[in-house]
């Protein structure tokens, strides 16, 4: 029985357009995040002295700290982003869904 | 070099727990301190309160469900906190400001690497986990492969994961307590082992989960605490701060540069690999996702976790730096008084100095009852993901072939949780004097290399079998072991070989690959009937994944 539904949810477009969109954008946050961090590895591993310079002559926040806090905040901020489209909109589609399944299935 | 051993061992030190036994910085800090009686008294407090709360659990916990789980009623908040709590360690604590204090930089470097999962785990696994998962990461796993071999393979390597993990916080409790309150160390290790019992056995999920809720508040409040306190001595200001911070201390303006500690490309994306997936293979925090109502909580204790860690991370960064001169400038913090000598307890005790001199005696006790709470809890968590590995892996499915009643299946985790806490305080007695830092490389290790791949497998690829799974996960197992058997830390530090077999001390750049590749090469080899039916049962598995249609329901908590 719950094949069955299973059955009906996998042919309906709408199970589609949620798996493309939803697949899309977690895979485009996940390579931003990894894009960064790794990048980041990088710099530290090949170029360590550029992250030791001063944002500003005369400052005492280095390159590296204020790349860092960014990355602390902003990373943090691509969750909150995530969460909130699939809490809303995702969650939504699939309960649409899950709707459309009963009804062709009682 | 030294730099290099100390990365591969702080790795362990930072992990999702504990604590301080690793590298340098315990070695030579055996004697005892002074009774600290404030720090016992809170401890007291805390105990009390969550026993309290562990008498309340027992009246809620009747159903397998509510005791690997807490009845999937856990919200996404408290949950959240929880997360953090198992993320967040005496070894966050200690050893992340100790690293700062001493290395600057690149101590905050470490702390981006610890972060920087949490959002993967997010994109990628939270909501698969909790619409496909119920009690443990097996769930998902054996999904659509055969029960027995499959689940036998999970709990073989969750059960390397929680032991060697769980032997490594004991034996650092121990020394930790040693320390903080002045305990015999056998006395600390029977403490930790018999309250965690206790938690488990007559609270299960619901009063460990609580337990670590308490407990990270009172991190989080500490560590805010001395935090505030300390930049007040600055003004509150960063630029201040650092000015005299690189005035005073020997690495001079060097002090905010990338230092000896991730010279290494290898080491460094080994280390940031194992980082990352290991954490998304450790069991315990794998089930954790299990405890709440659905895939929007689910998501929601990640983004409040992360939130969480990010924040405290910023915190430790600030009181590492504020330690380089507040501790590292008076006299009586130094053995001898000898200012940039040998710190009183070891280099692991710039926070609990720190404490002491901004906020006395008081703030002290209560950072210390925190590291306390924090070994327990973690503990704890431990031992219920390894005894619902036995009872429900091992006996309830693979023996019992999901015909044992609830009742006797609850009883077997009680068991298997008594003989676990038998065993770890044990083995902690037995290791107390060994170098155990690498054993919980190993769990990570492990939990990257033979937890992770087959689990994102088995929830991605459609192509995964039976024989593929076998042959990924002891693959990665096995490997994972060898690598870190053969590696400086256990060739060479334990075992006494002048030169190491394997030159690396982070295994998972290599092991994950052999995993992953065994896995893929004898699924593809795997021509049988049973191969072509799992790979066909993808297709409900994978609606199932993406909706939540048919995930095991909430309870009523």
């Amino acid at each position: 029985m719950s094949s069955e539904m299973y059955e009906h949810m996998r042919a309906n477009p709408k199970f589609q357009r949620l798996v493309a969109r939803r697949t899309r954008f977690a895979w485009t946050l996940t390579f931003i995040v990894l894009g960064m961090f790794y990048g980041f590895v990088l710099v530290v591993a090949f170029k360590p002295a550029i992250l030791g310079r001063p944002i500003v002559q005369g400052s005492m926040l280095t390159i590296g700290v204020a790349v860092e806090l960014f990355m602390f905040i902003f990373f943090w901020v691509l969750t909150a982003v995530y969460v909130r489209r699939a809490n809303g909109e995702f969650d939504e589609l699939t309960q649409e869904i899950i709707k459309d399944a009963w009804k062709e299935n009682p | 070099m030294r730099g290099l051993t100390r990365f591969g061992t702080a790795l362990g030190l930072l992990g999702t727990s504990l604590l301080a036994h690793a590298g340098p910085a315990l070695d030579g800090i055996q004697q005892k301190q002074p009774t600290n009686w404030h720090a016992i008294t809170m401890f007291c407090l805390f105990v009390a309160l969550t026993m309290g709360i562990t008498y309340w659990a027992a009246s809620r916990t009747k159903s397998t469900a509510d005791f690997y789980t807490a009845g999937g009623g856990i919200t996404g908040f408290q949950n959240g906190l929880a997360i953090a709590g198992d993320y967040m360690s005496a070894a966050t604590l200690l050893g992340l400001s100790a690293m700062v204090y001493g290395q600057g930089y690149d101590g905050y470097i470490y702390m981006l690497a610890f972060f920087a999962g949490w959002p993967i785990i997010l994109f990628l696994m939270a909501e698969r986990l909790r619409n496909l998962g119920r009690f443990t990461f097996s769930d998902i796993t054996a999904y659509r492969l055969d029960q027995g071999k499959v689940r036998t393979m999970a709990a073989i390597s969750s059960l390397t994961v929680v032991c060697f993990y769980l032997l490594a916080q004991m034996v650092g409790a121990g020394q930790l307590i040693k320390l903080l309150f002045g305990l015999e160390y056998k006395i600390a290790i029977f403490v930790v082992g018999l309250l965690m019992m206790f938690y488990v056995i007559f609270g299960g999920m619901v009063a460990t989960t609580w337990v670590q809720i308490i407990k990270a508040c009172m991190l989080l409040i500490g560590g805010t605490l001395v935090m505030v306190l300390a930049m007040s001595q600055f003004g509150f200001s960063y630029h201040t701060l650092v000015e005299k911070a690189t005035a005073v201390h020997k690495l001079g303006p060097k002090l905010m540069y990338p230092g000896s500690l991730l010279s290494d490309p290898v080491t460094a994306i080994s280390l940031g690999l194992g980082l990352m997936f290991g954490t998304a293979g450790l069991p315990h925090i794998l089930m954790r996702f299990f405890t709440v109502t659905n895939a929007k909580e689910a998501r929601k204790s990640v983004l409040y976790a992360s939130g969480f860690v990010s924040y405290f991370f910023n915190v430790i960064f600030l009181i590492g730096l504020t330690g380089i001169i507040i501790v590292g400038q008076n006299g009586s913090f130094f053995e001898g008084g000898k200012i940039g000598g040998k710190l009183i307890g070891g280099g692991n005790m710039v926070a609990m100095h720190l404490a002491k001199a901004v906020g006395g005696n008081m703030l002290l006790g209560f950072l210390a009852a925190v590291a306390f709470a924090t070994i327990l809890a973690v503990v704890s968590g431990l031992a219920l993901a390894g005894a619902s590995a036995i009872s429900h892996d091992l006996y309830a499915r693979v023996i019992m072939k999901g015909k044992a009643s609830e009742t006797t299946e609850i009883k077997v985790s009680k068991v298997a949780t008594i003989c676990l806490g038998f065993v770890a305080i044990v083995l902690g007695i037995l290791f107390e004097k060994q170098n155990i830092a690498f054993m919980v490389g190993l769990a990570f290790g492990v939990a990257a290399a033979a937890n992770f791949p087959v689990l994102i497998l088995s929830m991605y690829w459609k192509g995964l079998t039976t024989r593929g799974a076998l042959w990924g996960g002891y693959g990665g197992l096995i490997s994972a072991f060898l690598f870190v058997l053969f590696s400086k830390s256990v060739w060479v530090d334990v075992i006494g070989y002048k030169a190491p077999l394997f030159p690396y001390t982070q295994p998972a750049l290599f092991a994950m690959p052999i995993a992953f590749g065994l896995a893929y090469l004898f699924s593809k080899l795997d021509g049988s009937d049973r191969a072509k039916a799992e790979i066909e049962a993808f297709e409900d598995q994978y609606v199932r994944g993406q909706t939540g249609f048919g995930a095991s329901g909430a309870g009523k908590h």
